[in-house]
């Protein structure tokens, strides 16, 4: 398993595109700032949605329309998160997809974005109807918070476990 | 006057030294650090937007800013906090790391543009507060503010390349 991985990366970082990457000095500062500007999107938009579903912040609007207002932000900028991700990865692909660090940020990453989809196909409607009250939405919204909070901790750990 | 014995002295503190020297500490508080500048420039950015009428036009700019702002004052502390702690560890080196001084030249601006805002534009915010798209000085100080704070966090990612000793 180990060995194949090893495989990939090496073909990985050998193709034309990763090279062009990696050899152009401002490329990856570059596309790391872009990759955390989208992360302050999505980390503001889940903080201050989240922390009204569970009803530690206060506001004129109703968590319902809370949720419409911020939910899209997160939705429209996890493609810019995986395009700017996917090309850092491939210009240096072992520091990653070797990395314990990063390994962990996809598996809180699959959760959050799970747990947004739950929110926004089932919960949205439940919200709706009991003004965010809900134990569940609550629950919901606090381990989408942990999540968020994890997956960016993780992101900053992968410079420090690397293989 | 040169601050290098001051800095020198400061980084071999009890505290900037565990920080340097300890596996886990620095990597910790950089995650924090991390975290804390992805709201406050993310929520910075819902205020700016709503200043230069591109989100939440149909609620009050008053609003919008009481709402966001003082969770991003906590996170501002939190991120000054860190950062403190982080330049302490090697305050010699960030010092002299152009990165370093021109994201800390882009705070004070981001500081200045919004003390105008705050004590000049926001005075006249009666006759403006629910317009859609705000007058000129507002969208001003709120393009000025966005554009910034990009540059802040350009230059504070640029920092872990030109400083030989910190990951990047």
């Amino acid at each position: 398993m180990f060995h194949e991985l090893d495989v990939f990366c090496t073909w990985l970082q050998n193709t034309r595109f990763s090279l062009v990457i990696a050899s152009v000095a401002w490329m990856i500062p570059v596309l790391q700032t872009i990759h955390i500007l989208a992360v302050a999107l999505v980390i503001s938009s889940a903080f201050l949605l989240h922390l009204r579903l569970i009803g530690l912040t206060r506001g004129d609007q109703s968590p319902d329309a809370m949720a419409r207002r911020f939910l899209p932000v997160i939705w429209a900028t996890l493609p810019v998160l995986l395009l700017t991700g996917a090309i850092l990865i491939s210009a240096e692909p072992a520091r990653s997809l070797e990395n314990p660090s990063f390994g962990l940020k996809m598996l809180l990453l699959l959760g959050a974005i799970g747990l947004t989809a739950l929110y926004q196909l089932k919960l949205a409607g439940d919200c709706r109807a009991t003004g965010g009250r809900s134990l569940t939405v609550k629950v919901v919204a606090a381990s989408s918070l942990a999540l968020w909070t994890g997956i960016v901790l993780a992101g900053r750990w992968i410079a420090y476990t690397q293989p | 006057m040169d601050p290098t014995p001051f800095f020198i002295w400061l980084q071999n503190g009890a505290v900037p030294t565990a920080i340097r020297e300890g596996e886990t500490l620095f990597p910790w508080i950089e995650s924090v650090h991390v975290l804390a500048i992805t709201f406050v420039v993310g929520s910075i950015a819902a205020v700016d937007l709503r200043l230069l009428g591109l989100a939440s036009r149909s609620r009050a700019v008053s609003r919008v800013a009481a709402e966001i702002l003082p969770l991003t004052w906590i996170a501002f502390a939190a991120a000054a906090a860190t950062g403190g702690l982080l330049f302490s560890s090697k305050a010699v080196q960030y010092a002299a790391n152009l990165s370093f001084e021109l994201k800390i030249g882009l705070l004070l601006l981001a500081g200045i543009n919004m003390a105008v805002f705050q004590l000049v534009t926001f005075r006249s915010i009666g006759d403006w507060d629910g317009a859609a798209t705000p007058p000129r000085a507002a969208r001003l100080a709120g393009g000025l503010s966005l554009i910034l704070w990009i540059a802040i966090v350009a230059c504070g990612r640029t920092i872990g390349f030109t400083m030989v000793e910190i990951a990047d």
